[in-house]
């Protein structure tokens, strides 16, 4: 009997999902050895110094958790503490925005980059400067700068995501076929025109894997900034509860954060696929 | 207890002259209270300004004090007490003292970092001492020392939490634009620690502590001057001897656990922390260095303070009145309750009950009982501020000289603290300079060059 690929690699995730689990429960399991220590002085300390319970959490702790917070998604016991799916708010409204912005910076300078291969060559060391530096690195800088921290927080998010589509968007536009734009030119059609109806769409996919790789690397920049002007976000939550101490706390925030990265990588993967053409 | 209390009684001298706060009959019994530091609340706020205003009503009447006691003689308090009560309303004029001045911003920031430093600040949203003075504040966590100093530039929070040491960096320029800015109130004194991990149990002796790391929560704290001072007594130069690294208290405990660092002096809920965590101990409390240090402090903008005076007046009566609550050790166990959300500080009540009422784990086994573990007293000592300048001279932060009378008292506003104590019927200092010891060396604050030159373990400039 054969089953399908697609089944069998359920089977071989779930085991492995399973072994991980395994590994994860035993490795965190409780030392037996603890010091003796007078019943007075155990009631001052924590579970790790008097149970030998380990530092890191069990997974069933980490699933106990994660079912508290999911009960309640959206509580708000003042500015400090809201509860992750207002977090998760800030934070994809946040990048959002930011991303936003790069869009609307990036394609049609990325076009104009594209388009004239003189603008190109001088802008390209100030490109290759600018792509590596991370966010935390703009962060003071923008904090100084703009003298707001939200915004601050939007603008580091700009000008991380705005690299890879710029450069996406103009390897795209100064790739496609020559034939192309000969014929177009030959049947006479205006630059705007020629621009819109044949370079655009040629250059869709390039432009699309810009954006997606850009909207992954925004994702991953908000954590950091929001780690460092703190007040809301998913990035906030993880450092208020590093400021406590709670692993737990903090895996089921890295958790939350992986699957919402990987559902903003599903949608601009959908568009990608709406643009891409047979050759 | 305040004459403010007592008007009527014939016996006290109701004149300024007896002392700067008007609670002692002479200036040397004020002197003498002075000492023990503490700031004694009257039992009741109406009290106190009904006190306030009672006295005023009284010293109007009767320009003469001899007067005054041969009337109330005559015909004894009470009466004189219900006859004055006929003709001039106490009780309304108590009431329009107690909210003079409408704030002129009501929606107030005020950012802290999640430490029991932060306390007075913190307990003040929760236990209503904001709403008490009319105002609706926000307190907001903030990251870190350099965050906090930004956001309050930026004026994103109109007051915030801040090291002792950082309104004065800020005012000089060091480590950032130059600023004026102020200090309307300590938040605390004592409640630091050193904190070392388990594996130095037997190294106790800081002569042995050559090339150790060491963790400071920024590099104008007390703390930073607290830790060269103490390594510096013991022969240790901290420039050259051992790393000293600023590291944001969170992640303190982290890196002690993970060895990357050997111990901190840091503030506390961490010290507590790693003890309760089973990874350090604790070596000394920062008040075996100096008993009675200030550490945070509650800092505004000289801006703010000229755009909204009635605000920044009504900020700092609830800070005020917030710290003395947390002066009363029977009062320690219910603020540790109140800050310990996660909306707060964010850490699990026996650590901050441990902090705050002075019992704890030492992390060695013992348990130890010290209720000036960690203390509350919002006066700023303009002396404080000079001595904290002298350890910017002596290591490097602050090159060439300093007017250490005129920044202290730029920055510090002693003057104008204790006029809002007094108003409160508290007892402020009458005096905004005082000596003190720190590891048996006694500070004289109208000598600091002496002083500075007395230190044989100094950065060579």
């Amino acid at each position: 009997m054969t089953f399908s690929l697609r089944f069998r690699a359920a089977i071989v995730s779930l085991v492995l999902f399973a072994a991980f689990l395994g590994i994860w429960h035993l490795a965190t399991r409780s030392t037996a050895a603890v010091a003796n220590m007078t019943p007075e002085y155990a009631k001052l300390m924590g579970l790790t110094a008097t149970a030998g319970k380990s530092a890191m959490p069990g997974p069933f702790d980490v699933g106990a958790k994660l079912w508290e917070h999911l009960k309640r998604p959206f509580y708000d016991n003042g500015p400090n503490d809201k509860g992750l799916g207002i977090q998760l708010g800030y934070s994809i409204a946040r990048v959002g925005l930011g991303y936003l912005l790069a869009v609307l910076v990036a394609i049609p300078l990325g076009f104009l980059i594209g388009m004239s291969p003189l603008i190109s060559k001088a802008l390209d060391p100030f490109i290759q400067v600018l792509k590596p530096i991370s966010p935390l690195a703009w962060m003071p800088l923008a904090l100084y700068t703009i003298k707001d921290s939200s915004i601050s927080a939007i603008f580091v998010i700009f000008i991380c995501s705005v690299w890879p589509m710029l450069l996406n968007t103009a390897f795209g536009v100064a790739a496609v076929r020559k034939e192309w734009i000969n014929v177009a030119r030959t049947l006479e059609v205006g630059t705007i025109r020629r621009a819109f109806t044949v370079i655009l769409p040629a250059a869709a996919p390039t432009i699309l894997t810009g954006m997606r790789i850009s909207i992954g690397i925004a994702w991953l920049v908000i954590v950091a900034a929001e780690m460092l002007v703190g007040g809301t976000g998913i990035g906030y939550f993880v450092w208020n509860e590093w400021n406590n101490l709670s692993i737990t706390n903090v895996i089921i925030a890295i958790l939350l954060i992986g699957i919402v990265g990987m559902l903003l990588d599903q949608v601009l993967a959908r568009f990608a696929r709406m643009v891409t053409f047979p050759e | 207890m305040s004459t403010f209390d007592d008007p009527f009684d014939a016996d006290r001298d109701l004149k300024r002259a007896g002392c700067a706060c008007g609670q002692h009959r002479s200036a040397a019994e004020h002197e003498h209270a002075a000492l023990a530091l503490r700031c004694e609340p009257a039992g009741s706020e109406e009290k106190r300004y009904e006190g306030v205003v009672a006295s005023a009503v009284v010293r109007a009447m009767f320009p003469r004090d001899a007067a005054r006691r041969a009337f109330l003689k005559s015909v004894g308090a009470s009466t004189a007490l219900a006859a004055i009560s006929q003709f001039f309303p106490i009780k309304a004029a108590t009431e329009a003292f107690a909210d003079s001045g409408t704030p002129e911003k009501k929606d107030l920031k005020v950012g802290f970092i999640p430490i029991t430093c932060a306390t007075p600040i913190i307990m003040a949203a929760p236990l209503g001492f904001y709403s008490k003075y009319g105002l609706n504040v926000e307190v907001v966590k903030t990251a870190g020392w350099a965050v906090i100093r930004d956001k309050t530039m930026n004026k994103e929070y109109d007051a915030a939490h801040m090291l002792a040491p950082m309104p004065i960096a800020i005012t000089l320029g060091l480590g950032a634009n130059a600023v004026p800015f102020t200090v309307p109130a300590i938040e605390n004194i004592n409640g630091q620690g050193i904190t070392l991990a388990m594996k130095h149990k037997d190294k106790r002796d800081p002569k042995d502590w050559k090339g150790m790391k060491f963790a400071i929560p920024f590099d104008y704290s007390m703390h930073n001057y607290l830790l060269r001072y103490y390594l510096a007594e013991h022969g240790i130069d901290p420039d050259t001897d051992v790393q000293l690294r600023s590291v944001p208290p969170p992640e303190m405990v982290a890196n002690l656990r993970a060895d990357n660092i050997d111990g901190f002096l840091a503030p506390d809920n961490i010290c507590q922390r790693a003890i309760y965590d089973g990874v350090g101990f604790m070596h000394i409390l920062s008040k075996e260095i100096w008993d009675g240090h200030p550490c945070c402090s509650f800092a505004a903008s000289r801006e703010f303070i000229t755009q909204s005076p009635n605000s920044f007046a009504a900020l700092t009566r609830a800070i005020v009145d917030a710290t003395a609550y947390a002066s009363k050790a029977e009062n320690r166990k219910q603020i540790a309750e109140a800050i310990a959300p996660a909306n707060y500080i964010n850490a699990p009540v026996t650590v901050l009950e441990q902090v705050l009422t002075g019992t704890y784990a030492d992390g060695l086994g013992g348990v130890k009982t010290d209720a000036k573990r960690v203390d509350f007293d919002p006066f700023p000592w303009q002396s404080f501020a000079v001595w904290m300048m002298t350890q910017m001279k002596r290591w490097g932060q602050i090159k060439g000289d300093v007017d250490y009378k005129a920044v202290a008292e730029q920055v510090y506003l002693a003057t104008d603290t204790a006029k809002v104590m007094r108003e409160m019927g508290l007892a402020p200092p009458s005096t905004a300079y005082k000596s003190f010891a720190v590891m048996g060396k006694t500070f004289d604050p109208t000598k600091p060059d002496d002083y500075l030159a007395g230190f044989k373990i100094r950065k060579s400039s």
